[in-house]
């Protein structure tokens, strides 16, 4: 019997004990009409047999460079990361609510807090959230507890429209308001709101979903002036090269929150990842999710626990600051061990490598027959590209090359068909950006 | 002193950061993050592990939270690169193979939870809970019956339960438990009525018993307009021999990361997957994996459901989790999943036995035990001062895993122990023998458990100071 390791003689010996003659009778309590003894479910496979058949499922899923982003990344992770994240001591512990027996889990989770306050120029940090998305409806909600009162956020229109679903789902089963702020068609980046109506805070994409990068200084002090929260919504890894939330403006933001993927964790089709969410320590009562704090026990040894579970559903049950139980902490740990392997100049020499690659590609694509550029700003590591046909057309025709080329801009209803957002990473080496232009340059002949 | 990441570091040269980009845009102050090397890394991390308990090492019976055997094949499984470095927008026609996976999945959880439809996408099972609750307010609403604003939820629910509720914008009305265990019907019938949206539970109940008056609840339930949400924390007492479809449930998320035998990671991911009858089809949240007519397999979006109550996650929720998931149940097949609740049922009813015979007291001793079951120290208490906590701190001294305490809040000091199938009777035999030894600490040395844990890496911490000095994250230097 897989994972169950009682032979008849144990079963029969057990059943004695309690007083009852077979399995069945342990259900005795249960009224029979609702008992059912059969499922359609298939077969059981041996361990061979069901390796076997999922090496072929993840064989046919066509492996493919990638030079798509949106919100997901392909970097590369050191071996040692998930050689230690996967081992069982880690991969199979529970929740560190005994914080004696969970002190690596916890000391992890401490520097993980460690790590993302540097990054970001914020106080505190929590212990993580589920993705990015969901770490921003998060911070929405935050941020309308402390305002109070309240009732809108502004949310800009170039923040990625898979985001702003979940902030639809989430936010609108508590009525509130959404309220969209336009970014110039020209430039691609916000534009000043009109004004700030009842709106607890303004949403701060550093990179938007087209990639460019917004002038945090001047929205930060908007926000500020009109008595708004400041929710910077940030790439981890382009912190170690871009300006930190907690230094936007005169007074920097107040929330930074942003997908934690890029950090170690693979694409894995969309999940798991993590969200990270940092705030300033006189917010820290508003904080969803778990924290962790340095103490001593009763010796003075040094120790680490979980701290402020007043906020939590386990003991403030439908008045806690979220429902959120868990932690992605599997996904932290990762995290933790990544950044701490390339370290702070590794973590800056792989964000500028990504952008140096995409300024590359950018310049090599350039010169591709019917293909231009529609905004010029600066930006990270990604850039549209408008396309002489659809966009989708042009990526499914390169999937035929082996790249992933992209993401069409019409899957979010934003900007032209042509319209292709590019990304590149550390792992495209110059021979990759050559094979990409001479590819998509064959294509666009052919279409 | 314990050691820091944070103390190793090597000298780098600064990194020269682009020209391109405006240098108002750039960091002001240099990235003050650590250097370690690749071997410091390594030590420091493996050494952190070596201070966890972990299912791989310790026994955990841990009550309402299944801490089974994560089997390792569906790790390996998961890693596979064809599934952990596939992009979430590649084209479907590219990512046939995870998505025969996802649907799989899907069809498998509605085969064992007699449901119609399942969502794969919530992240957790509180994430679960949301979509399920949001989906009965959307159901109401789609029905024009504005009016249906009430929750009601049992005194001994998980917390997660009204919280959801809460954040689904409904008030929760709290419904108490009867001495046996079962739900107070008179009060039931009091709270019913228009305003009342549906009822959350779990069956059996966090008190550790069945709720045998199940089928009488839903047809009161429905016959006053409200819908039933079940709460599938406790699946694994019934898995392959009750269904929540059956029982006359709306509506429940899984947690995998406890029924399917997905780990937990130190605290995450899970994955809370929604399971629902017809009539809450329309409403199911996105994406979910369909099967066009030609076969081929796609995500479903807003243009195919557009009563859906929405996405909760930016892309398609923990698709690694879900692999393991599904992998676990491939490989245990029909008779495999039918044994779950069996042997989860036998281990504790056998070890509750047990631990009744060397001097425990049951919280309700005339009731079969689910998959787990509640003891109550108070004796001890009464006797030496000793609480559950002394118990439960003492137990990690002997390598086992602390069950949980103090839940459900209406049982005083309590244990509530679960097992899972996946122990041998020798493990529980040991269990035993340590609870024992305890017991008889407890009345002869109280101290000894006063004071305990005296074998790990640091004693009982002072959670007072770690809230006042609110040192979250290692200082700059």
């Amino acid at each position: 019997m897989p994972y169950i390791p009682h032979d008849g003689l144990e079963t029969a010996v057990m059943l004695a004990a309690v007083g009852v003659d077979s399995l069945d009778q342990l259900f005795d309590e249960i009224p029979p009409a609702l008992q059912v003894h059969d499922m359609v479910l298939p077969e059981g496979l041996s361990e061979m047999a069901l390796q076997r058949e999922l090496e072929e499922r993840a064989l046919s899923n066509a492996p493919l460079r990638c030079f798509t982003g949106g919100g997901a990344y392909a970097h590369h992770i050191p071996a040692i990361v998930w050689e230690i994240t996967g081992r069982g001591e880690f991969y199979s512990a529970y929740t560190p609510y005994q914080p004696e027996a969970s002190q690596g889990t916890l000391q992890v989770i401490y520097e993980y807090q460690g790590f993302i306050t540097r990054l970001t120029g914020l106080e505190v940090s929590n212990a993580s959230l589920y993705d990015g998305a969901s770490g921003l409806a998060e911070a929405c909600l935050m941020a309308l507890r402390i305002q109070g009162g309240d009732k809108s956020i502004l949310v800009p229109e170039n923040l990625l429209p898979g985001w702003r679903r979940v902030l639809d789902s989430v936010l609108g089963l508590q009525n509130i308001r959404l309220v969209s702020v336009p970014y110039d068609r020209a430039t691609g980046t916000l534009i000043l709101p009109a004004e700030a109506g009842d709106a607890a805070a303004l949403i701060i994409p550093q990179s938007n979903a087209l990639g460019l990068l917004e002038s945090v200084d001047a929205l930060t002090d908007w926000a500020h002036a009109h008595g708004l929260l400041a929710i910077a919504v940030v790439n981890p890894l382009a912190l170690a090269m871009l300006k930190a939330p907690g230094d936007w403006g005169t007074e920097g933001a107040d929330i930074a929150v942003g997908e934690g993927q890029p950090l170690g964790i693979p694409l894995s089709g969309g999940g798991p990842y993590f969200g990270f969410l940092a705030c300033r320590k006189a917010h820290v009562r508003q904080l969803p999710g778990r924290l962790v704090a340095k103490t001593v026990d009763g010796q003075g040894r040094e120790g680490f626990c979980l701290t402020l579970q007043a906020r939590e559903q386990h003991i403030r049950r439908g008045k806690a600051t979220s429902n959120i139980c868990t932690n992605q902490g599997l996904m932290v740990t990762a995290a933790t061990i990544h950044m701490a392997t390339l370290g702070g100049h590794g973590l800056q020499r792989t964000a500028v490598l990504c952008h140096e690659r995409a300024v590359r590609l950018r310049e090599l694509l350039t010169v591709v027959p019917g293909v231009s550029l529609p905004y010029g700003g600066p930006f990270f590591h990604e850039f549209v590209l408008r396309l002489p046909h659809a966009a989708v057309a042009v990526r499914d025709a390169l999937l035929g090359h082996g790249l992933l080329a992209g993401l069409p801009l019409s899957d979010w209803r934003m900007g032209e068909a042509g319209d292709l957002l590019v990304c590149t990473t550390e792992l495209l080496e110059e021979a990759d950006l050559l094979a990409y232009r001479d590819a998509l340059t064959a294509v666009l002949e052919t279409l | 002193m314990s050691d820091s990441i944070f103390d190793h570091d090597h000298h780098f040269p600064a990194v020269e950061l682009p020209s391109d980009i405006p240098a108002e845009l750039l960091r002001k102050a240099p990235l003050n993050l650590p250097n370690p090397a690749e071997l410091e890394v390594l030590r420091h991390y493996t050494r952190l592990s070596q201070k966890n308990f972990s299912i791989d090492t310790q026994f955990y019976p841990l009550g309402s939270c299944t801490m089974k055997y994560n089997p390792r094949i569906a790790h390996t499984m998961a890693s596979l690169p064809g599934f952990a470095r596939l992009h979430p927008d590649t084209p479907a026609p590219a990512m046939q193979g995870l998505l025969q996976v996802l649907w799989e999945l899907q069809e498998w959880l509605a085969a064992a939870t007699g449901m119609a439809a399942v969502s794969l996408t919530p992240a957790a099972g509180a994430q679960g809970e949301l979509a399920g609750v949001a989906m009965i307010r959307a159901y109401h609403a789609a029905r024009g019956d504005h009016g249906r604003r009430k929750m009601l939820i049992p005194t001994a629910a998980h917390g997660t339960n009204p919280a959801s509720a809460q954040m689904a914008g409904f008030e929760v009305v709290e419904i108490p438990n009867l001495a046996d265990g079962d739900l107070d019907m008179a009060f039931l019938d009091q709270h019913l009525g228009p305003d009342v949206a549906g009822i959350m539970l779990t069956n059996p109940s966090t008190l550790g018993v069945f709720e045998r008056r199940i089928a009488d609840i839903a047809a009161r339930v429905h016959g006053a307009g409200g819908l039933l949400y079940y709460d599938g924390a406790n699946l694994n007492a019934i898995l392959g021999r009750v269904q929540p479809g059956q029982m006359g449930f709306d509506v429940m998320h899984l947690n995998l990361h406890k029924t399917f035998a997905t780990p937990h990671g130190g605290g995450g991911p899970g994955a809370g997957a929604v399971a629902l009858q017809e009539r809450l089809r329309p409403f199911l949240p996105l994406p979910m994996v369909t099967r066009a007519e030609e076969g081929a397999l796609r995500w479903l979006d807003e243009g195919d459901l557009p009563q859906s109550i929405g996405r909760l996650s930016a892309h398609g929720g923990n698709i690694g989790v879900l692999l393991r998931a599904h992998a676990y149940i491939r490989r245990l097949g029909r008779a495999g999943v039918g044994r779950v609740s069996a042997y989860a049922a036998l281990n504790a009813n056998y070890l509750l036995r047990e631990l009744q015979r060397v001097g425990y007291q049951a919280a309700f001793p005339e009731r079969r035990a689910s998959h787990e079951f509640i003891l109550s120290v108070s004796d001890l208490q009464k006797a030496t001062g000793i609480r559950a906590l002394d118990v439960a701190k003492r137990l990690l001294d002997f390598g086992i895993h602390a069950p949980t305490i103090y839940f459900p809040q209406l049982v005083p000091e309590c244990l509530l122990i679960e097992p899972t199938e996946t122990e041998s009777k020798a493990t529980l035999d040991r269990f035993v023998a340590v609870m024992a030894q305890i017991r008889q600490e407890a009345l002869e040395q109280p101290e000894r458990l006063r004071e305990a844990p005296h074998h790990l890496p640091v004693g009982r911490l002072d959670e007072a100071l770690a809230a006042r000095r609110l040192d979250v994250a290692a200082a700059a230097q």
